[in-house]
């Protein structure tokens, strides 16, 4: 690799994470400020640094609730997710059988389907089974965009894995369930840590099913959020904490994943 | 070839069921929805098209679906070069990939609302970074005030929040080229460009699929970002699809032609996907180079 070229590169990428970095920079540094210094003044690091904002969240019940609400129903949602998408993304790596293409395109509309045009009915749907204002409610309800995902990232892990290793534990013996635990689904461990992640991200950040299926027990922050901005004119500075506090769970979950997904996409579809 | 094995459908039977429960049984509903006129909960009337009939007249929703045309495509016109671009300028190992990684990452882990609010505060001339930067650069700038402006500002948005998905996706297929086929690359006297369009674009076919198709089909239901942003305004200027059927479902409750409309964005999304996978299919498989590595 020649010098210029490096310089250059290396130059792009700067001004890219330039560009990625200030919103959020400036979102921290705004909740360290105190809501009169942002409106009165524009200063760039906090002149009166105060953890004021963070300390509402943190005693406050209607707050800190919401962050636990919102790991709940994404912990179960990945949980589901990733089971039921195993032994399919199986099936559809492995197997040929009447219909197998069809199901796996019908998989993908669902994943393109607005949520929108879910409101209505998954609020009719989980009122009538009393399961509104759950965890459950939520997790299931983002099953429809995570399941065809997880079943679509984890084929293209498994079709990365030659199938003489199936044959083999076939010969040697293996029943399906022993194989499937023991031999393929450590080959396949970056793969399921991938699509852990993208369920993940998809569940944290999903507002608008959230926000319909919960009132009270289950609210996630989410939608904490939002109330908060419309009550009592902007509350800019605890908004600021608030919204720096969401992006944290996400840069912990990239952390633990980042070997998996340099590494592991290559045995993806790739 | 796959072998035949009928049996396999009891392995993908839990997430035909999953998917079922929470996607075919709603849209039952909105199916009946879209025939009726619901008057009060047990009063109903068959209506047969006539909500199909009205949802396809509505001037509205044309300009709302050309705005959303526009959009996606400007999205995918600018996320893909952009990603492809990122991907190939990030450190391949050491601690900088790892750093680096998890920095271009951040932005997707995110919750919708937050990007909304983050830009929000970001771009106003009083409180904003952005916004007092071209204030002070002397650019006439309002999102809340200018069509153009405001259109920008959702793009640049998006372009902000999606980039990443598209990046960190072709950067996995970069990692997967041998280190072999750059030594003979090398060899062979080729040129940076030939690198780029022989041996790492095909390799990056498949997750390239990936990343159209999932910034395609996200882009054309973004609804959260604009609507904390811009409330779809200023006028119509940022009002997409989904907030468009937002505003028909809950705003004004007509349930009727709400779900008529569901059913048509639903399979407009569907049509152009289809078309898009497909040809994406065959453009991998029609190239040669490409085709001979998988």
């Amino acid at each position: 690799m020649n010098e210029a070229r490096f310089r250059w590169r290396t130059l792009f990428l700067i001004a890219y994470l330039l560009f990625a970095l200030l919103p959020i920079y400036w979102m921290v540094n705004m909740s360290f400020k105190t809501n009169q210094e942002i409106l009165a003044s524009f200063t760039l690091l906090p002149q009166q640094f105060t953890w004021a904002n963070y300390a509402t969240i943190f005693t406050d019940a209607s707050w800190y609730s919401g962050y636990i609400n919102s790991l709940i129903y994404v912990a179960i949602n990945m949980a589901i997710s990733i089971t039921v998408a195993l032994p399919a993304a199986y099936a559809f790596s492995r197997y040929s059988f009447i219909g197998d293409k069809h199901v796996f395109f019908w998989l993908l509309t669902n994943r393109m389907t607005p949520p929108a045009v879910f409101l209505l009915p998954f609020f009719q749907l989980y009122t009538t089974l009393g399961l509104m204002d759950t965890h459950i409610a939520v997790a299931l309800a983002h099953l429809v965009f995570n399941v065809p995902l997880a079943v679509w990232i984890l084929e293209g892990f498994m079709s990365g894995i030659p199938r003489e290793i199936d044959e083999t534990a076939y010969i040697d013996g293996y029943s399906f369930p022993r194989f499937f635990l023991t031999i393929f689904l450590p080959l396949i461990k970056s793969g399921v840590g991938v699509a852990a992640f993208f369920c993940f991200m998809f569940s944290w950040v999903e507002l608008l099913l959230a926000r319909t299926l919960t009132s009270v027990d289950a609210k996630p922050i989410v939608s904490v959020m939002t109330r908060t901005v419309s009550a009592s004119g902007m509350d800019w500075a605890v908004l600021a904490a608030a919204g720096t506090l969401t992006i944290l769970p996400g840069a912990v979950v990239i952390w633990f994943v980042r070997h998996y997904i340099a590494k592991g996409f290559a045995m993806g579809r790739v | 070839m796959k072998p035949i094995n009928q049996k396999a459908w009891w392995l993908v039977l839990p997430v035909f069921i999953c998917v079922a429960f929470s996607a075919v049984l709603p849209l039952m509903t909105v199916v009946n929805y879209s025939v009726q006129d619901i008057i009060s909960p047990d009063r109903r009337v068959f209506v047969g098209t006539e909500w199909f009939a009205a949802v396809m007249r509505d001037e509205e929703l044309h300009s709302a679906l050309w705005r959303q045309l526009t959009f996606s495509l400007a999205v995918l016109a600018v996320e893909i070069p952009l990603g492809i671009a990122l991907a190939l300028s990030m450190p391949a190992r050491g601690w900088q990939a790892s750093a680096a990684l998890v920095l271009v990452a951040l932005s997707l882990l995110i919750p919708w609302n937050v990007v909304g609010t983050i830009w929000q505060i970001y771009g106003r001339a009083d409180i904003g970074l952005l916004g007092a930067a071209l204030a002070w650069l002397g650019v006439d700038y309002s999102y809340t005030g200018d069509a153009t402006d405001a259109w920008i500002t959702v793009l640049v948005m998006d372009v902000w929040h999606w980039t990443p998905l598209v990046a960190l996706l072709c950067y996995a297929g970069l990692r997967s080229i041998p280190d072999a086929y750059y030594q003979a690359a090398r060899i062979d006297g080729a040129s940076r460009f030939a690198v780029f369009r022989y041996i790492q674009l095909p390799k990056m076919r498949g997750v390239l699929m990936i990343a159209v198709l999932l910034r395609f089909m996200d882009s054309f239901m973004i609804y959260t970002e604009p609507f904390v942003l811009t409330g779809g305004g200023p006028g119509n200027a940022t009002t997409f699809l989904s907030q468009y059927l937002t505003q028909k479902a809950v705003g004004q409750f007509d349930l009727g032609p709400a779900a008529a409309f569901s059913l048509i964005y639903f399979l407009i999304i569907l049509l152009l996907c289809f078309i898009l996978y497909n040809w994406m299919q065959r453009v991998g498989t029609a190239d040669p180079e490409g085709a001979s590595h998988e």
